[in-house]
């Protein structure tokens, strides 16, 4: 198995459905060559170095994509080199360390030392086993006093909402943010959002999160929101990083 | 014979000596340089656009090979220039 990448840049005066159009064009050459693409980034306009052909900007795209064997490459590098849209590309063979490195990038560990993953990963478990307790042990303590709550929980409500929307499996507490910050505050918000809404959303951030797939998150938030914390627990064993894996499909 | 701790230094010997360098790939256990994160690569030119020697940098040959390497992709993607002044 070879693992290839390549980036290219196209034209800046491509709209975004033109340049959507001309990334499927070539995933859809290499899948129809036995191609798995492992991911495609968008990594947006950006500033040139130096100009090209006369432009100073152009629209990067890097697709990540393993085969069997290197065939398609020669015929791909002459599709690009055709292309009137692409204004410069370029095909590298990953090593090993190169596919860890991607795979790490996106799991967002790029950055951070190993103590700061570490310490984050044992976070999100404390948060999980602390928000699950009180949201049970508050809700007996506004039955048992119903005057108190209007004082004490409204100023809590939106850091522990905050917290929460993390407990969807596929969410990350920067996900998290960007939902609040786009209006999504609560399990009620997040399910009556679809997912091509929830995409924009995350899309439209500039936290470079379009890599998540939130298929499944109203779905999730759902259960959350009725409560069935222990429905959603087995669900989200079942779910591999918040997507419907594989086997389940078949 | 007087020991190291007998010995009255007038200034403290530990200061101003020189640090040894070091390759940090190997330091932190960087095994892939990413030639699209240019910020990265920054560290390793001088203001004109150059690589920066071995000599400077400190890295070991297998890494500086892929430094080298690395840049002169990001520069072909004109994630960095060629040739330029004042770039730092």
């Amino acid at each position: 198995m070879l693992n290839y990448e390549v980036t290219f840049i196209a034209d800046p005066v491509l709209s975004g459905d033109e340049m959507k159009k001309t990334v499927q064009a070539y995933s859809d050459m290499l899948t129809k060559e036995g191609c798995s693409i492992t991911n495609s980034d968008n990594v947006g306009l950006r500033q040139l170095a130096y100009p090209i052909n006369k432009k100073n900007s152009g629209i990067y795209h890097c697709i990540e994509f393993s085969t069997e064997s290197g065939h398609i490459v020669p015929s791909m590098e002459l599709a690009l080199r055709r292309d009137e849209r692409i204004m410069r590309f370029l095909t590298v063979r990953l090593d090993r360390h190169g596919v860890k490195y991607n795979a790490d990038k996106r799991a967002g560990k790029i950055g951070k030392s190993k103590k700061t993953v570490e310490r984050e990963e044992e976070k999100k478990k404390e948060q999980l086993k602390e928000t699950r307790v009180p949201v049970a042990a508050r809700k007996t303590a506004e039955q048992a006093a119903p005057p108190a709550p209007a004082a004490a929980p409204t100023p809590s409500t939106p850091v522990a909402e905050a917290a929460d929307l993390t407990k969807i499996e596929g969410i990350g507490p920067k996900a998290a943010e960007v939902l609040v910050a786009a209006g999504v505050v609560s399990y009620t918000d997040l399910k009556s959002k679809s997912a091509d809404e929830i995409k924009a959303i995350l899309d439209a951030s500039d936290a470079q999160l379009s890599h998540l797939d939130p298929s499944t998150w109203s779905k999730q938030a759902e259960y959350a929101a009725n409560g069935e914390w222990d429905a959603l627990k087995k669900w989200q064993d079942e779910l591999d990083g918040g997507k419907v894996s594989s086997s389940e499909e078949e | 014979m007087a020991n190291k701790e007998d010995i009255k230094f007038l200034s403290n010997p530990n200061i101003g000596g020189a640090q040894k360098k070091y390759c940090r790939f190997r330091k932190f256990g960087i095994r892939h340089i990413d030639y699209k994160d240019p910020d990265f690569l920054l560290q390793f030119i001088n203001e004109q656009g150059k690589i920066l020697p071995r000599r400077i940098s400190g890295n070991s040959l297998k890494y500086q090979k892929k430094v080298a390497v690395a840049i002169k992709r990001a520069r072909h993607l004109a994630l960095l220039p060629y040739v330029t002044d004042l770039l730092k």
